[in-house]
């Protein structure tokens, strides 16, 4: 290992210019002649427009355009579109509704797009927005899923009566009964998976600009994948073709998937910047942050688990519904189904599972994917219905599960995955010591002297990352192959730029890929630039979501970096007049085996630029290399997290006293990247878990629109995390790499729940669990301790 | 956030007449409320008349057996003044409980107690401790200066100049916090001067601040945690929302009141 090698904990280049203001972000960008774009929003849930009158609003100082759902029409701008094909259970496809940029002739959520108005500076711009007079017939709202399925509730889209967008299945129906109908116990549980908002620190923006004189347009976007936005942009909704259409997505802070989408407000700005030949901006506020950015989650489930005389687990039984809300987002469709249900076998070796999930329309925000998006609802119906069935078993929670776990790899899943490699007992061997489990009985003895209820909760969690091979995602519905692209481009004096189609948001890409680079060509990173972030620079991506950025974009940068030290190598037999087969390159340094003669790799690049030493019939100059990477398959990081803290049965309030994390990433390029990682994911994981939770009234208002009232976790709610890794390499891909961006978010919710319950004695909490709801718990706990 | 005048008087006579001019005109104190919610475009007062220039205004004094904080005195100067500390420890706990540091630099007590948010903590303080709240036309006792949600005694043009406290025997807050904005879903402030004990309690009342003449009654028989044990208030005219339902708040108000009174004797 070298100072800035792969598994070197360096520290990030980026940060600097972040924490010193100096980062550039979509709204730090302004273009000569900008104007700015003010949204007109549906304040109903669910409304008919009778009409929308911008008399007032094109009257009023500094207003270039009103624009409406009819204008995008006029202008055959296509709908905004879900890319993932789900199928009934029947065969037939799935029932999505249209979803135009701005509304046409209805609205279907509080701060769905009506109109935009698009004025010299942003204060005009939104005292016109005030002017614009729609008239509305409010039609009933449809805001809990279960009665939106019902008899009687108001229809979303036409295209789906009933709100029922699928009703998709996975696994063998049959012998999953058959094995509860022989198993010897039982357990059953109806879970809640809360609705969250994604809340990243940067809200959404977008720059549209058009160019008369080459008439190609740029897009400045806070995207997390610019070029799946450009491809969306051009082949589907028919901004402009391909080489028409510039996307910029320039330093991004955070997305957590909400950030993948290719929503309403760029697809206007960037069409509306022609319209009024003037650069035109949109800088979302928290407010609409909070109502139109793709919400997370928002499932509710029964799950009931089979178990046999011996404690061996027989068979899982699944039936969920997933709010999708008012139209289907990017990636809408394949989060409750092909990301979730594929992840139920866990860590487990569970011969037979049946899942069945409905999505449904509500007059709700679209939900989408967010961090982890799938599997943190998987894991959390393994892990809930895991830790309680060993409970009512009366074993051992650790225990139960390691007679359990799947032990022999490869491991072919009956949900489709077929899981490479792992050592589950180790992980939780050594979460088991980190955490002192042998002295948690004394700790909570010690808690109930001062009054105090104190539980542990287990979270043995399994996700599918790397996403992920194209054939295989295609089959299941995917519109777009999911390999990633990298090129290599040496320069004279030997410095590398590696541009990527990964984009980097908080990730420390720049990082990490120049510890790849700096490891491979014994360079220092302080000499490896990674360009992201443009389409007019990166040829094409697939852009950074479900931990895919090692696994699938730093394989891609490995292929082409074999691929330069390959064509080095010749330029170096040349330079030093060897054969190739003699050249070896160890340490930076080209040499002739078994001689001292030998060049810098900065030497190397120099010579195959200045091309003196060979011919261009035998070779051509230059050191500049591509590579594709598609993945043969998914990778399976995993890992066991132990939460143990104390409730206050007199407040419900909780203290989260330790977290012991260990997680199997496979490689690690750098350590304490990782660890930020996981850090951040276990503070959202909490988050869902205690805090957060989207709250929509019966009429539709999103009652949680603000940090008033939706909670997000703070420093002072978490303890110091106890973290560790152990290492199974992913065989899969030439890094060994497995991913570790989610594994937080997926492992905390049911570690946290699992804990509650344990200190309640029963199963009865729902997320959140805040003060309140844990002090009803209480309540009850003391209901069935008076009864007992 | 709209357009609006702005002036920036030197003298509290100065201010009032400004005040005057703007039929819908605010003074601006510390502005953790105005500002954010004229913003949100939620308000749009025509004027803002800034208080911050005023000579004065700002200050903590000790005299006698009151302490006296002026109105644009922020929630950092009290919970770090040394007279507040040594006269009244509770208060300035309280004060350093209000919001976060950004907000307790800019926040001030007449602001504060001049917009009488129902979740607001300086009421209670005012309630149990018997303040007197002096503006520029009268002397107002805390129990007629609340007046209900967001209302207060205050006449237009009246300005709030400074508060007077009594030192307490005892006193202290505990306030159990809203875990979304941090704004109390229970304020308790107890306070124990001679016989006398106060129990005024914020956050949790339909209509703002109020004594909780149960717990004053126990805690008058003995100042301790274990004279409230078993005391369960009604739920009837207390907040109910997402975050606490009346029930629960009921619950926590004699929860809240015997944390108060356990750190009110064990200053």
């Amino acid at each position: 290992m070298t100072a800035t090698g792969i598994g070197a904990p360096v520290r990030r280049k980026e940060d600097f210019r972040f924490i010193t203001g100096q980062g550039r972000y979509t709204d730090d960008i302004n273009q000569p002649g900008q104007t700015y774009a003010v949204f007109v929003r549906s304040p109903h849930a669910h409304a008919a427009i009778k009409s929308i009158d911008a008399t007032a609003a094109k009257a009023s100082p500094g207003v270039l355009a009103v624009l409406t759902g009819d204008d995008l029409a006029a202008d055959k701008v296509g709908g905004l579109i879900c890319g993932w094909m789900i199928h009934n259970k029947d065969g037939s496809p799935m029932r999505a509704g249209g979803h135009p940029a701005l509304a046409q002739g209805k609205v279907r959520y509080v701060g769905d797009h009506v109109a935009v108005v698009i004025a010299e500076t942003y204060a005009q711009a939104r005292d016109a927005a005030e002017m614009v007079v729609v008239d509305y017939t409010v039609l009933p709202a449809v805001v809990d899923m279960v009665k939106a399925t019902q008899k009687g509730a108001a229809t979303v889209h036409d295209v789906a009566p009933d709100n029922v967008v699928y009703d998709w299945h996975l696994g063998d129906k049959a012998s999953t009964d058959a094995a509860f109908a022989r198993a010897k116990h039982v357990t059953k549980l109806d879970i809640v998976n809360n609705r969250l908002v994604p809340n990243p620190m940067e809200p959404r923006a977008a720059i549209g600009d058009y160019d008369g004189g080459t008439e190609a347009f740029t897009l400045y976007t806070t995207s997390q994948n610019p070029h799946v936005a450009r491809l969306v942009l051009s082949a589907f909704i028919g901004i402009a073709p391909e080489h028409k259409l510039r996307v910029i997505a320039p330093d991004v802070g955070g997305g957590f998937g909400s950030k993948i989408f290719i929503y309403a407000e760029e697809t206007v700005c960037v069409w509306a910047a022609k319209k009024v030949g003037r650069p035109v901006k949109w800088v979302s506020d928290r407010t609409e942050a909070f109502l139109c950015d793709a919400h997370g989650r928002d499932h509710l489930t029964h799950a009931e688990l089979a178990v046999d005389d011996k404690g061996k687990i027989l068979a899982m039984r699944v039936k969920t519904k997933a709010n999708l809300g008012a139209y289907l987002s990017t990636f809408a469709s394949s989060v409750p189904t092909y990301l979730y249900a594929p992840l139920l076998s866990g860590q487990y070796d569970i011969p037979a599972i049946y899942c069945e999930v409905e999505g449904v329309y509500t007059t709700t925000a679209p939900v989408d994917a967010y961090r982890g998006a799938g599997r943190p609802e998987a894991t959390f119906v393994v892990e809930r219905l895991v830790e309680v069935a060993a409970r009512q078993l009366g074993q051992d929670p650790a225990a139960f599960r390691k007679k359990n776990f799947i032990r022999k790899f490869p491991h072919q899943t009956p949900v489709i995955m077929a899981y490479d490699t792992g050592d589950y007992s180790a992980s939780l061997e050594k979460a088991l010591d980190m955490a002192d489990y042998k002295n948690f009985g004394k700790r909570k003895r010690d808690s109930a002297r001062a009054g105090k209820l104190r539980g542990i909760g287990f979270s043995a969690y399994i996700e599918a990352c790397g996403i992920a091979p194209s054939q295989a995602v295609g089959s299941l519905g995917a519109g777009v192959g999911l390999w990633e692209s990298a090129e290599v481009r040496v320069n004279p004096v030997g410095t590398v730029e590696v541009l990527t189609g990964s984009h980097s948001h908080g990730q420390g890409h720049e990082t990490t890929f120049a510890q790849l680079v700096s490891d491979r060509l014994g360079i220092p990173i302080d000499q490896v630039a990674i360009v992201h972030g443009d389409t007019d620079k990166v040829q094409f991506g697939m852009g950074t979501y479900g931990s895919r950025s090692g696994a699938v974009g730093m394989s891609a940068i490995s292929k082409a970096l074999d691929k330069v030290v390959a064509k080095a190598k010749k330029v170096a037999a040349y330079a030093l007049e060897a054969s190739d087969g003699d050249i070896e390159f160890k340490d930076g340094r080209f040499s002739v085996a078994g001689t001292d003669r030998s060049l810098a790799f900065g030497e190397v690049a120099l010579q195959a630029y200045i091309a003196h030493k060979f011919s261009g019939q035998d070779l051509e100059p230059g050191l500049k290399e591509g590579a594709f990477y598609d993945p043969t398959n998914f990778t399976f990081p995993s890992g066991v997290h132990i939460c143990e803290l104390e409730v206050d049965p007199e407040t419900g309030t909780i203290r989260i006293d330790r977290w012991t994390a260990v997680d199997d990433f496979g490689n690690i390029i750098n350590p304490m990247i990782v660890e930020g990682q996981v850090h951040g994911g276990i503070a959202q994981g909490v988050g869902q878990a205690l805090f957060e939770g989207a709250h929509y009234d019966k009429d539709g208002q999103l009652v949680t629109a603000s940090y008033m009232d939706y909670c997000m976790p703070r420093a002072d709610d978490l303890p110091s995390f106890a973290v560790g890794t152990t290492v199974t390499p992913c065989p899969s891909n030439p890094l060994g790499i497995k991913g570790c961006g989610e594994a937080g978010a997926i492992a905390a919710p049911p570690a946290v729940i699992n804990a509650i319950t344990d200190a309640l004695g029963h199963e009865d909490v729902t997320m959140p669990a805040t003060p309140q709801e844990v002090w009803r718990a209480v309540q009850k706990a003391q209901r069935v301790l008076a009864a007992e | 956030m709209y357009a609006f005048t702005y002036s920036s008087p030197k003298t509290v006579r100065q201010a009032a007449s400004a005040l005057a001019k703007s039929e819908d005109g605010k003074l601006l104190a510390g502005g953790q409320t105005l500002l954010p919610t004229m913003k949100q475009r939620l308000a749009a007062p025509p004027a803002l008349v800034d208080l911050s220039k005023v000579e004065g205004l700002a200050g903590i004094e000790l005299k006698g057996r009151t302490v006296v904080i002026a109105a644009m005195t922020t929630h950092a100067a009290v919970a770090t003044s040394a007279v507040v500390e040594q006269a009244i420890p509770g208060l300035a706990a309280l004060a350093g409980m209000i919001g976060d540091p950004a907000v307790r630099n800019r926040g001030t007590i007449g602001g504060s107690i001049a917009n009488n948010d129902p979740a607001a903590d300086y009421p209670a303080a005012c309630l149990a401790l018997g303040a007197t709240i002096v503006t520029n036309k009268r002397k107002l006792p805390a129990e007629q200066f609340f007046t209900g949600l967001f209302d207060t005694a205050l006449e237009p043009g009246e300005i709030v100049v400074r508060v007077s406290f009594p030192i307490p025997g005892r006193a202290a807050y505990a306030k159990f916090r809203n875990p979304a904005s941090r704004y109390a879903i229970v304020g308790v402030f107890v306070a124990k001067r001679g016989s006398d004990v106060r129990v005024a309690v914020t956050g949790a009342g339909a209509s703002g601040v109020f004594r909780a003449p149960a717990l004053e009654e126990a805690l008058k028989k003995r100042f301790s945690p274990k004279s409230l044990e078993g005391i369960s208030l009604p739920a009837t005219g207390l907040n109910g929302d997402m975050h606490a339902s009346p029930e629960y708040r009921a619950h926590l108000i004699t929860v809240m009141a015997k944390r108060a009174v356990t750190a009110a004797i064990g200053k």
